[in-house]
């Protein structure tokens, strides 16, 4: 026992609690947005925002920028636009434009890398970027306050806009035909949802995003049957696995990100087999 | 007054012109269906209508006091609703999105109006079912509530029928005339089932190669002069 209460103390760290607070707050805004994405048939967008943000970080560390944030965080915002806007005029469709700008970011991102870093360990730096890491245990204190705004300005976005957000996710035209400016929504989603993949590099890395985006909307779905209880379901779905991912990884000495993902998928099966009982009865 | 009319009026996508010099008017009480051929323009015709697509040429003009975002839209269904979870309640409170304005939440007076238009359709048993496990029929209804919570005067309606079988089909035949009818609501829609639409409409506008606006008696006697019915509509 002595070694359990010994790992127990980690909780007193203060590294620890700051992986807490942002690994709820990523997993709570990520999820609210998740069950429009999942629904608009946008799943993807995540995991090419995600490859994005990542070329930009490797663009930052060429420029040497100590501070990568800002840089990192304008480039996917106007990524998201980008794809959004791509969508709409079909040219090239929804889908092949996220696969195509999502490799594209990862190829060059990786290639700037290879050319300029001077470190040591490249694959390892890679593989931090891609898989999350230690990052999350050493946020600072800055880095945690700058999520909290922006968590809280995401949630009250959210909830202001939620009858909005739901008529453009269930009916685009009819919701246009009534006057909503759908395209301002859509944007609007864009812009967040761009915030939140930035804000989630951090804990899981960019490959495992889209993780953080479907599982807890598709899982609240399988069982859950309208719009508000699917919202609300996810969130808390989403909190959980990231709270149980934290801890678990903590105590073990699991990567963050693959832990909190393995947490969702093992929740998901759950979920899946919950829902196909209620079904079946 | 009319409450809808459009004057020499071309219409089409990013610029390319699909049908053009379309004239005819809508007024209070009409039951206007709209005929023609696939791709002939119908959805884009009342997309136009509705704002959704800037016309190309021509105007459109609305009287009585309507305004563009009171006409109750039923549209076609999409993949992304089939699945869609959310309950009856939800989907027809979001017709009210038009007196929602800068308001992020409905009012009182919003929700009694969803809940009346719930009722108005027999949905009243319904109302916390799931979408997705409602039949086509119930689907179509549930819009078509949620169409007229947006609605004062006038609605706009996508093949209403398509995809039901012939039961449900004649009682959604029978819900819109009432609705016409009972409610002075005004209706225009979109038709593949031209023996319906004469059957119901008092106005019939055929577009295509050949463009026709009257009367459903004028149009039955200048059938022979359309080759849609020979021509595989039916």
């Amino acid at each position: 026992m002595a070694g359990f209460s010994d790992k127990l103390e980690y909780l007193s760290y203060p590294f620890v609690q700051y992986a807490l607070i942002v690994g709820v707050l990523v997993a709570l805004c990520s999820s609210l947005l998740g069950v429009t994405l999942v629904l608009k048939r946008f799943s993807f967008i995540g995991d090419g925002l995600s490859h994005v943000a990542f070329g930009a970080m490797a663009i930052a560390a060429v420029l040497k920028m100590t501070n990568d944030m800002p840089l990192v965080m304008i480039i996917t915002v106007l990524s998201a636009v980008l794809l959004l806007r791509t969508g709409q005029n079909a040219k090239i469709k929804g889908d092949a434009a996220i696969a195509m700008i999502s490799v594209s970011a990862l190829a060059v991102g990786y290639l700037l890398m290879n050319i300029f870093s001077k470190s040591s360990n490249l694959s390892g730096d890679v593989c931090t970027t891609l898989f999350g890491s230690t990052s999350i245990l050493t946020l600072s204190k800055a880095e945690v306050a700058l999520c909290i705004i922006l968590s809280v300005l995401v949630v009250i976005t959210f909830v202001f806009f939620y009858n909005k957000i739901f008529a453009v996710t269930f009916d685009e035209n009819f919701a246009r035909a009534t006057g909503v400016n759908a395209g301002a929504y859509n944007l609007l989603i864009a812009i967040v949802v761009a915030v939140i993949i930035v804000l989630a590099m951090n804990l899981v890395g960019s490959l495992l995003i889209t993780a953080l985006v479907i599982f807890p909307a598709l899982s609240a779905m399988r069982v859950f049957k309208s719009f508000r209880s699917v919202t609300i379901c996810s969130a808390v779905f989403s909190v959980a696995c990231a709270l149980l991912g934290i801890l678990i990884s903590v105590f073990a000495g699991t990567p963050v990100g693959s832990t909190i993902v393995a947490a969702d998928i093992i929740a998901f099966a759950i979920f899946a087999l919950t829902g196909a009982l209620k079904r079946g009865k | 007054m009319a409450l809808l009319s459009c004057s020499n009026l071309s219409i089409g996508y990013e610029g390319k012109e699909v049908i053009g010099g379309l004239s005819f008017e809508v007024c209070e009480g009409d039951y206007l269906c709209i005929v023609g051929e696939n791709g002939s323009g119908k959805s884009t015709l009342m997309k136009t209508i509705l704002g959704l697509n800037p016309p190309l040429g021509g105007s459109i003009e609305f009287g009585d006091g309507l305004r563009q975002t009171e006409i109750g839209y039923l549209p076609q269904q999409t993949d992304v609703q089939r699945d869609f979870p959310a309950l009856v309640s939800e989907i027809v409170i979001s017709g009210c999105q038009n007196k929602l304005g800068l308001r992020p939440f409905y009012s009182k007076e919003d929700k009694a109006r969803a809940k009346a238009m719930i009722d108005k359709l027999g949905l009243t048993a319904l109302e916390k079912r799931c979408y997705r496990e409602m039949s086509g029929g119930q689907q179509q209804r549930a819009l078509l509530a949620r169409a007229l919570c947006a609605a004062e005067k006038i609605i706009l309606l996508d093949e209403p029928v398509s995809g039901l079988d012939p039961i449900v089909t004649a009682e959604m035949y029978e819900l819109i005339e009432s609705l016409n009818k009972n409610d002075g609501i005004t209706v225009i829609m979109i038709s593949h089932d031209i023996d319906a639409a004469m059957k119901y409409a008092n106005k019939i506008l055929h577009i295509g190669k050949h463009v026709f606006f009257g009367t459903a008696d004028e149009y039955r006697n200048t059938q022979g002069a359309f080759a849609s019915r020979e021509g595989g509509e039916a």
